[in-house]
């Protein structure tokens, strides 16, 4: 059953993206060949959300933070910094932090990675550019309705996920349930 | 015999316990959640126009319903769509279908005059509303920009039909596989269901 699920994904996958290339191509050749040479110049890895789903569900020892944010979100800006801390201080602890980008193309070069070389971020920083929202949003968690900031916490054994801002305390707080 | 009592008992606490836990996130998310749902009757407003003219719902006597979107200045996401909200006005205002915009920002880039600018710069032409005193957006439940409201105007009220997106393709018009807000209007018009009636995006939490 999981199998016939996973192949009719993917031949729906592959469908779904020979449908979406083809008109833009014939289109607008200038404007593709402007964004794939973007593509190539930003620093960070680009998934669409197939891409991105692996990092969501991976069962290793490790506790995952996953955060969503952009460039553009205020309180995402605000609450980055104790990311950035707990980072720091629970790399030992078995604990990663994954950025995610939520950031339009056009902002990544301009605006991503000027952001994250001045506030000098360790934390691994990962680009999501999939605007078929309705689809995945669901998929990272079925009660978010798409705000920004939200974090996802999990690892092999449980997952949480919140449609908030965290305070250093907070995320704290929320991480203590996963790594004691 | 008496172990299997005790696990019984441990057991019950347990499940006691489970869905007294679940009974609390679940009471959190639906502060954050709170507002309407499908089949809801939208409460009426008056807020002040860019033009400076107080609006309400029930100024529009002729309308079949609304299309109250709750949208900004300063978000990229508003921003990317605002060209097609012009659009979803100009085809459905004629059908009885206005386009009624809220702004329910206050904080900078997002003041009276600053909302009056933009207006006039893309000839919005719709209302764009104040929300002063940020009262009208809680009430709806919208958490982000833009977030979409359909609403019916039936002899109850004005019943809410659709919350969500614009349609499933933010970066490009073009690009768009789905309508969903001009499938909800069509089917409303026609008297049909609307499938999807809640869609999900990502946008710009309000401020």
């Amino acid at each position: 059953m999981n199998r016939l699920l996973i192949l009719f994904l993917m031949v729906a996958l592959m469908v779904g993206c020979g449908d979406g290339k083809k008109p833009k191509d014939v289109a607008d050749n200038q404007e593709v060949a402007v964004e794939s040479q973007n593509e190539e110049k930003v620093a960070f890895p680009i998934y669409d959300f197939e891409g991105l789903e692996p990092l969501l569900h991976k069962e290793d020892d490790q506790t995952y933070i996953i955060n969503f944010w952009a460039t553009w979100c205020k309180p995402c800006l605000e609450e980055l910094p104790h990311f950035e801390r707990v980072r720091e201080e629970q790399k030992d602890n078995n604990v990663k932090v994954i950025l995610v980008s939520l950031d339009m193309p056009h902002m990544w070069k301009s605006r991503l990675e000027a952001y994250v070389k001045n506030k000098r971020i360790r934390s691994e920083v990962v680009i999501l550019d999939d605007p078929k929202q309705n689809e995945w949003i669901p998929k990272v968690d079925e009660d978010w309705g798409g705000g920004i900031p939200a974090t996802l916490i999990y690892n092999k054994e449980k997952r949480q996920f919140f449609e908030k801002g965290f305070t250093y305390e907070e995320l704290n707080e929320a991480l203590n349930k996963f790594t004691k | 015999m008496k172990t299997k009592r005790i696990f019984g008992f441990f057991a019950l606490l347990l499940i006691f316990g489970a869905s007294f836990a679940m009974g609390i996130s679940a009471a959190k998310d639906h502060i954050v959640d709170d507002g309407y749902e499908i089949g809801d009757v939208a409460a009426d407003f008056s807020l002040k126009n860019v033009d400076g003219k107080m609006v309400s719902l029930s100024d529009y006597a002729n309308a079949k319903g609304f299309l109250v979107i709750f949208t900004c200045n300063t978000c990229p996401y508003a921003k990317a769509y605002e060209d097609r909200i012009i659009a979803l006005d100009k085809k459905y205002k004629s059908q009885g279908v206005p386009v009624i915009a809220i702004n329910p920002n206050t904080k900078s880039g997002d003041g009276f005059a600053e909302m009056q600018e933009r207006a006039k710069e893309k000839g919005f032409t719709y209302p764009y509303l104040h929300d002063e005193g940020q009262k009208v957006y809680p009430q709806y439940g919208a958490t982000k920009t833009p977030h979409v409201f359909l609403l019916e105007k039936t002899q109850k009220g004005n019943v809410v039909r659709y919350i969500g997106a614009i349609d499933d393709n933010y970066q490009d018009a073009s690009q768009v596989d789905e309508k969903f807000v001009e499938n909800a209007v069509e089917a409303l018009l026609a008297g049909k269901e609307i499938n999807p009636n809640t869609t999900k995006a990502i946008g710009c939490g309000i401020k």
